[in-house]
C-alpha cells in the first residue's frame, strides 16, 4: 500500500534522473535542453502530488464542502513553468546562434573550437 | 510616505524601467532612464540601511499579511547588500557607456533592459523574505544575465552563456527541490515562519535533503570549487560592462542567499549537525589553491581575473565555514571589498580592451607609457586583491585571519597567506608586462581612455583605500550583520 501511496514519488525520483543524465550525458545542445526540460517537470510533478489531501476537494468553495486540497502549490508551479519556459526559449535562442556561428550543435564539435577561441584569437578581442 | 513603503521600490524602479527602456530608441536614451533608475535605486537603499540596522524593515506586498503573502524583509545582511549592489550599478554604468558603445553597437534599448533586469532580480533576491520568490528573482536575474552575456562579441560568448544556462538552471532547479521539500515538511515558504517551524522536523531526512540541494543548488550559482566550470568562460567572454557588474555582485548575492538560509532558516545548530563546515572548509581550501594556480597561466587578462574571482570565493566560503560570528563579519566585509577590486581590475581590463582590443597578456606589454592612467589603477586594485595593508583586501583578509586564529585554525591561516602570494604572481605578470617590457614596435600608437571610463575607475579604486582605512561603515555593519545571522547580540 505504502508502496502505492508513493506512486507520484518514484514517477519524480526516475523523470529527475533520466532528464539530469541528459543533461549531462548527451552532447547535442537541443537534447540537454530537452534533459533540462524533463528534470524541470519531475519537480513541478513533486511539488503538485504534494498539494493534494487525501479525501479533499478541489479548491474552489463549495457549500457542504469541508476539506480542501492545497492549491498554494500549483500557483508556485504556475510561476515555475513560466520560468521553464522562459529558460527554454533563451536555451534554444543561444542553440540557434550557436549552430549559426559554429555550424553544429554537438558538444564535441565545439570543445576544441572555444579553447583556441578562448586564447583571444577571432574578432574584437 | 515612510522608509518602509519607500523600501520596495528600490526593487521595483529598475523593474518597471527595464521595458520602457526596451522600447527606447538610439544609445542615449536608454542609458539615460537606466542611470536613473539605478541612481534611485541606490539612494533607496542608502536610505534603507541606517533604519534597518536597529530594527529589521517588515513590508507585506498587497498588505496580505506574513507568511500567507510575500514579505520584504529587511535587516542589517541585506540592506548592507542591497547598497553594495545598487552603489555599484551606479558607478558601473556611466564607465559603461563607452565600452558598450563599442561592443553592442545596436540595439541597446534592449541591453540595458536587460542590465536592469538582471540587477532588479539580484535586489529581490536580496530583499525578499519569502524563499519561492527568491528563486523567482534569482530566475530574473539569471536569465538576464544568460542574455547579457551572449552579446560578447566572439562566438564563444554563445557558447559561454549556453553552459552557463544549463549550470544555472540546474542549480536553481536544485534549490526549488530543496523548497519543496522544505515546503512539505512545514507547510510555509517565509523564511522568518520557516525559522520557527524547522526545528521541530530538524530530524526528518525530507528536512536533511533539502539542505543538502539547496546547498547544491547555490554552490553551482556561487561558484563554489567544484562547480565553478561556467564561471570563467562566462566572465572572460562577455562584454566587458556586463564582466564589471557580474563579477562584483552576481556570485556575491548567492553567497548572501546561502548565509540566510543555512543561518538564518536552518539554525546554526542544524548545520554544525549536517557536515557543513567540513564541506565548505574542505572545499574553500582547495578552491582557494587550486584556482589561484589555475590563474597564473591563463592566457588573458579577463580570464585570469575570473580564476581570482573563483578563489575569492574560495576566501567567503573558508570564512563562513568558520561558523562565528567574526567569521561570518569576514565573509560579509569580503563580499564588498571583494566588489570594490574586482570591480576596479575588470574596468583597467575593460578599458584596455577599449583601446587595444585584446586583453591577452602578452599585449599588456609596454602599456603602462600610453596607459599610464589606467594600469597605475590597475596595479593599485591588484594590490587591494592581494591585500596590502591600507587597502580593502588588507581588511577582509585580517579579518578573516583573526577569526581562524581565534578557533586555533592554522591550515586556514596558512592557505590565506600562500593565495596571497599565488595572487602577488598573478597580478605581477601584467605589471611585468605592462611597466618592465618594452611594447611592440608594430602597434599603432593608442591614447588613455576619456573621463567616462577614468572616474569610474578610480572613484573604485579611491573605495578601496577608503575602506580600507575606515572600516567603520564595512566592519561594523558586517559584524552587526552577521550578529543577526548566529541569532546572537543586541
Amino acid at each position: 500500500m505504502d508502496l502505492l501511496g508513493h506512486y507520484n514519488y518514484y514517477v519524480v525520483v526516475v523523470l529527475m534522473m533520466i532528464g539530469f543524465y541528459s543533461v549531462i550525458a548527451r552532447g547535442n545542445m537541443a537534447k540537454k535542453i530537452m534533459g533540462l526540460n524533463l528534470f524541470q517537470t519531475s519537480v513541478f510533478i513533486m511539488f503538485i502530488s504534494a498539494g493534494k489531501v487525501i479525501g479533499g476537494s478541489t479548491p474552489i468553495y463549495q457549500k457542504g464542502v469541508e476539506l480542501y486540497s492545497n492549491p498554494l502549490p500549483h500557483v508556485l508551479i504556475l510561476t515555475a513553468i513560466v520560468v521553464g519556459v522562459a529558460t527554454t526559449a533563451v536555451g534554444l535562442a543561444l542553440t540557434v546562434r550557436i549552430r549559426e556561428a559554429y555550424g553544429s550543435i554537438e558538444d564535441d564539435d565545439l570543445i576544441e573550437d572555444d579553447g583556441e577561441d578562448a586564447d583571444g584569437h577571432g574578432n574584437g578581442q | 510616505m515612510t522608509i518602509l513603503e519607500w523600501m520596495p521600490f528600490s526593487v521595483l524602479v529598475p523593474l518597471i524601467a527595464a521595458p520602457l527602456c526596451a522600447l527606447l530608441p538610439g544609445r542615449v536614451m536608454p542609458w539615460s532612464l537606466a542611470m536613473l533608475a539605478v541612481i534611485a535605486s541606490a539612494a533607496i537603499s542608502a536610505l534603507v540601511l541606517p533604519a534597518a540596522v536597529d530594527e529589521p524593515l517588515r513590508y507585506a506586498f498587497g498588505n496580505w499579511p506574513p507568511p500567507f503573502g510575500i514579505e520584504y524583509y529587511v535587516d542589517a545582511v541585506n540592506a548592507f547588500l542591497a547598497l553594495l549592489i545598487s552603489a555599484m550599478a551606479v558607478v558601473i554604468l556611466p564607465w559603461a557607456r563607452k565600452s558598450v558603445n563599442q561592443e553592442v553597437p545596436e540595439r541597446q534599448g534592449p541591453f540595458y533592459a536587460l542590465f536592469l533586469l538582471a540587477m532588479s532580480g539580484l535586489m529581490g533576491i536580496t530583499l525578499t523574505g519569502d524563499a519561492f520568490n527568491v528563486f523567482v528573482f534569482l530566475e530574473i536575474s539569471s536569465l538576464s544575465t544568460y542574455a547579457l552575456i551572449a552579446h560578447g562579441q566572439r562566438r564563444a560568448a554563445l557558447l559561454a552563456s549556453f553552459r552557463y544556462l544549463i549550470m544555472g538552471t540546474l542549480g536553481a532547479t536544485f534549490y526549488l527541490i530543496g523548497i519543496g521539500l522544505l515546503y512539505i515538511a512545514t507547510g510555509t515558504l517565509n523564511m522568518a515562519d520557516l525559522a520557527e517551524r524547522v526545528p521541530e522536523v530538524s530530524d526528518t531526512r525530507a528536512v536533511r535533503a533539502a539542505f543538502g540541494f539547496i546547498v547544491v543548488g547555490i554552490g553551482l550559482k556561487l561558484a563554489l570549487f567544484p562547480l565553478h566550470r561556467w564561471l570563467p568562460g562566462a566572465y572572460a567572454n562577455a562584454p566587458s560592462a556586463v564582466t564589471v557588474f557580474i563579477a562584483a555582485t552576481a556570485t556575491k548575492v548567492a553567497v548572501y542567499i546561502l548565509l540566510r538560509l543555512v543561518f538564518t532558516v536552518f539554525g546554526v545548530e542544524f548545520a554544525l549537525d549536517m557536515p557543513y563546515r567540513e564541506v565548505f572548509f574542505t572545499l574553500g581550501i582547495i578552491g582557494i589553491l587550486f584556482a589561484s594556480i589555475s590563474a597564473i597561466d591563463q592566457p588573458t587578462a579577463k580570464r585570469m581575473l575570473a580564476y581570482s574571482s573563483v578563489a575569492q570565493i574560495g576566501y567567503i566560503a573558508l570564512a563562513i565555514s568558520l561558523v562565528s560570528v567574526e567569521g561570518l563579519a569576514a565573509g560579509l566585509v569580503h563580499i564588498f571589498n571583494h566588489a570594490l577590486m574586482k570591480g576596479a581590475l575588470f574596468m583597467a581590463v575593460g578599458a584596455v580592451i577599449y583601446r587595444l582590443g585584446t586583453n591577452r597578456v602578452e599585449d599588456f606589454a609596454g602599456l603602462a607609457k600610453s596607459m599610464p592612467w589606467t594600469m597605475l589603477a590597475f596595479v593599485l586594485a591588484g594590490l587591494s586583491l592581494i591585500g596590502v595593508p591600507l587597502t580593502a583586501g588588507f581588511i577582509s583578509k585580517w579579518a578573516l585571519i583573526q577569526a581562524a586564529i581565534a578557533q586555533d585554525n592554522w591550515v586556514a591561516v596558512a592557505v590565506v597567506l600562500v593565495g596571497s602570494l599565488l595572487a602577488v604572481i598573478y597580478i605581477g605578470r601584467i605589471a611585468e608586462a605592462a611597466y618592465l617590457r618594452p611594447a611592440p614596435e608594430n602597434r599603432a600608437p593608442i591614447r588613455e581612455v576619456g573621463p567616462w571610463m577614468m572616474v569610474p575607475l578610480w572613484l573604485l579604486i579611491a573605495a578601496n583605500f577608503w575602506f580600507g582605512i575606515d572600516t567603520s561603515l564595512t566592519l561594523d555593519t558586517a559584524t552587526r550583520g552577521a550578529e543577526v545571522l548566529m541569532g546572537v547580540g543586541p
